[in-house]
């Protein structure tokens, strides 16, 4: 019963990272998917296999991870402002082949 | 899950999850959908504390709620002129995101509640670890020890403290 708020949480990760066009939204919905992953490892490791401690070791290493992939991105994401004054995936072509 | 207080502690924790989340992806402001989010990690950390791991639901706190949404909150002050509203949303984008992540849902709630005898399992005997067992068991070699991916981890972070320097920099 845990995993219902974790599956509508990835519900609208997808749905946010699918329709937002500001680059800091889709990161957001990223955010969001990211932590409902968490949410159902902690409650495998709850209610499967209480006595083991993997899922717990697996969140904590992901959230870590987030944290520097979040870091990596907004620091991209400001020089992609500095350059090109905006943030809107739509006016973004410049690499495009 | 026995106690009263504890099922109505759920039912907050996982109604403003799933109110919230809806609300980040779809509100038109983008601070206001920052401060959704971190209505969302908040509750997920209530959960984590409701299945007796307090550990991971400071971590939880610390960093993302304290973290991770304060550099989110850094990076849209930065980029964006306060008071704009997002543009709206064209409909067959609209409607693809929402199709997308509808049959998502809807084929991960079959698989839910088709095993849902799982839903009523109750948290058995709390084997919680302790801190110092906990400390011991990241750091340990043996098996079931956690040293190798922390010490990844470390340098993965300094890679991308490195990173994250370099880019943004002035030049």
């Amino acid at each position: 019963m845990y995993l219902v708020p974790s599956l509508v949480m990835f519900g609208c990760g997808v749905f946010g990272f699918i329709t937002r066009k500001n680059m800091i939204a889709i990161l957001i919905s990223l955010e969001l998917m990211l932590n409902s992953v968490d949410i159902n490892f902690v409650v495998f490791n709850r209610f499967l296999y209480p006595e083991q401690t993997e899922g717990m070791f697996f969140t904590l290493f992901a959230i870590a991870i987030a944290a520097a992939e979040t870091a990596v991105a907004i620091a991209l994401i400001i020089n992609v402002y500095r350059v090109v004054k905006n943030v809107d995936i739509n006016q973004l072509t410049k690499l495009k082949f | 899950m026995e106690s009263l207080g504890n099922i109505i502690l759920y039912f907050v924790a996982a109604l403003s999850i799933m109110v919230f989340s809806v609300l980040t992806v779809t509100t038109k402001k983008i601070l206001r959908s920052a401060t959704y989010l971190m209505f969302v990690l908040l509750a997920t950390a209530v959960i984590y504390f409701q299945m007796n791991y307090e550990f991971l639901g400071a971590v939880q706190i610390a960093v993302y709620a304290g973290g991770i949404v304060v550099l989110f909150v850094f990076a849209i002050m930065l980029t964006h002129k306060p008071g704009k509203d997002a543009e709206p949303l064209t409909m067959h984008k609209k409607w693809l995101g929402l199709a997308a992540s509808l049959l998502g849902v809807a084929v991960c709630g079959y698989a839910l509640f088709s095993y849902a005898k799982f839903c009523g399992a109750k948290i058995t005997a709390v084997s919680t670890m302790d801190m110092s067992e906990l400390g011991h068991t990241l750091l340990s070699t043996e098996k079931l020890g956690y040293l190798l991916p922390f010490e990844a981890i470390s340098v993965l972070l300094l890679a991308c403290i490195i990173g994250g320097v370099v880019i943004a920099r002035k030049r």
